[in-house]
């Protein structure tokens, strides 16, 4: 894809930076002078325990949940010029089952103005790239669980936005599918470089699929730590029994263990 | 099943001959009023009343609804008063419409259209409030604009429960003409025929009159769920 070729090369200046993020449900205070700053090109997973505000923290970043004091830039702007590219947990309820598999990946664009014919081109496009062959006449609810994720990450991919979030994206689906979508998923963003922040509540998946695992502690919230893993891409399953990744792995759950003593 | 217990029950003489004719003499004289006679006249005008109440109650109602679905602090503030009018029944008001509309042609249509109205302005209010956030949400991250979410998400999350106003509306339409064909003087229509054939004991042409009615709200009925199934093809899914 251009998106590819139009980035600079990643490096580790803030892409993504949150500052003194402020936000409660009630009474109940979530975030309070958070801050953060997410590399420009990596993948980071977030991982903590339940109730800690993931899946808050990239709503928030995303726009979809405000949020009552702080600033959030993508790429030095205010997070709300920035393209964003986002996919739900539940693909059931974010697709749009009125419309055709094509037409809710067209969608993005057609919110944009971009013609016709350019839309399916760039579907086309993007098909062509992720060597992904889908029925795209179907109905979304035609489609198995995998598939309608898939509709939903190339949803999100079609606009090129500046970042992609995801919110759990592998949690209604089933283990093949998970395996499945995850090799794509990594095939993207190596072939993209896109600045990915995903939300996971599985370690190992945190781990598998990260350059940075950001390690997130109780309320209120703070950063625990980011955690660097720098092995090189293609990732197979075989990396899970690689000293590197074990070592990580162990580092983030003794991390996780004593976040959960306090 | 249905007409074997009628035959049933004229064979036995349970009751008088002269209140309940034998389902043969009742279809023959259906098939026979209806070519010959004005029942099929007076059919007409029963369902144009019924459609054109349908089509008016329709064009205000779901308009009106998405507009307080869509803006829920006002929906809060007139919720009591919109739930009144839609508990109220059409017929209670028949009276009132007398008042402002005498017993012309215009009456039975208004009277009609305003129960049509409320349930379908209820349920499309409903409906928009109701729509799943998330897909809502999803447009929005896509950078859509509040019209653009309006007509591409809100519209079809809402349609559902605007199908099922639209169908209880018609089938209240039915029932609201034919009442005021009954009590607000008309020369015309299947409700006339009925308190007509009541009141000279025309029980034959009472009974296909009625008959008439039940087929009539039937088929509307058959085709909105059909409707309903090929325009809302992803419910249940």
């Amino acid at each position: 894809m251009t998106a590819a070729a139009a980035m600079p090369p990643p490096t580790d200046v803030p892409f993504i930076s949150v500052r003194g993020l402020g936000k409660s449900f009630g009474s109940q205070l979530i975030y309070e002078k958070f801050d953060l700053d997410l590399p420009r090109g990596k993948f980071t997973t977030v991982f903590g325990p339940n109730g800690c505000g993931k899946s808050t923290l990239i709503n928030m970043m995303s726009g979809l949940v405000p949020f009552d004091a702080g600033t959030v830039e993508i790429g030095g702007k205010d997070f709300r010029s920035a393209r964003i590219g986002y996919v739900f947990q539940n693909y059931r309820d974010s697709l749009f089952p009125w419309m055709r598999a094509l037409e809710n990946i067209e969608y993005p664009l057609k919110v944009r103005g971009v013609p016709r014919a350019e839309q399916r081109e760039r579907v086309e496009r993007l098909l062509a790239a992720f060597e992904i062959t889908l029925d795209l006449k179907r109905r979304t609810y035609e489609l198995s669980g995998g598939q309608q994720q898939l509709v939903a990450i190339l949803r999100a991919l079609v606009a090129e936005p500046d970042v992609l979030f995801l919110d759990e994206p592998f949690s209604a689906l089933d283990y093949e599918m998970t395996l499945y979508i995850r090799d794509k998923l990594q095939t993207v963003f190596m072939e993209t470089g896109l600045t990915t922040v995903l939300v996971s509540h599985d370690l190992e998946e945190a781990v598998y699929l990260a350059d940075r695992i950001l390690l997130l502690g109780k309320r209120p919230t703070r950063v625990v730590e980011l955690i660097p893993f720098d092995l090189a891409r293609p990732r197979t399953v075989e990396i899970m029994g690689d000293p590197a990744f074990v070592a990580t792995k162990q580092h983030a759950l003794h991390l996780f263990r004593e976040e959960m003593k306090r | 099943m249905f007409l074997a217990v009628w035959q049933g029950i004229c064979s036995a003489h349970v009751v008088r001959a002269v209140l309940l004719p034998t389902p043969f003499a009742t279809f023959a004289y259906m098939g026979d009023a209806l070519v010959h006679g004005s029942l099929l006249a007076d059919s007409f005008v029963t369902l144009s009343r019924v459609l054109l109440a349908f089509a008016i109650g329709a064009a205000l109602g779901i308009p009106l609804g998405v507009a307080f679905g869509s803006n829920e602090r006002l929906y809060r503030s007139v919720e009591f008063l919109i739930d009144v009018f839609r508990s109220t029944p059409a017929s209670a008001l028949i009276p009132l419409f007398i008042l402002f509309f005498g017993i012309s042609d215009i009456n039975k249509v208004a009277i009609a259209a305003f129960g049509v109205f409320s349930i379908v302005m209820f349920n499309s209010a409903y409906g928009v409030m109701n729509a799943r956030k998330s897909r809502i949400l999803a447009a929005k991250v896509m950078g859509a604009s509040p019209v653009q979410i309006f007509r591409d998400v809100l519209f079809f999350e809402s349609l559902p429960q605007t199908m099922v106003g639209l169908r209880n509306g018609i089938s209240t339409a039915l029932v609201v003409v034919v009442v005021a064909e009954m009590f607000i003087g008309s020369d015309a229509g299947l409700g006339h025929r009925i308190i007509e054939g009541e009141e000279i004991l025309q029980v034959t042409d009472m009974y296909a009159s009625i008959i008439i009615c039940g087929l009539i709200g039937y088929v509307l009925n058959l085709a909105f769920m059909l409707a309903d199934k090929r325009l809302i093809h992803w419910s249940g899914h």
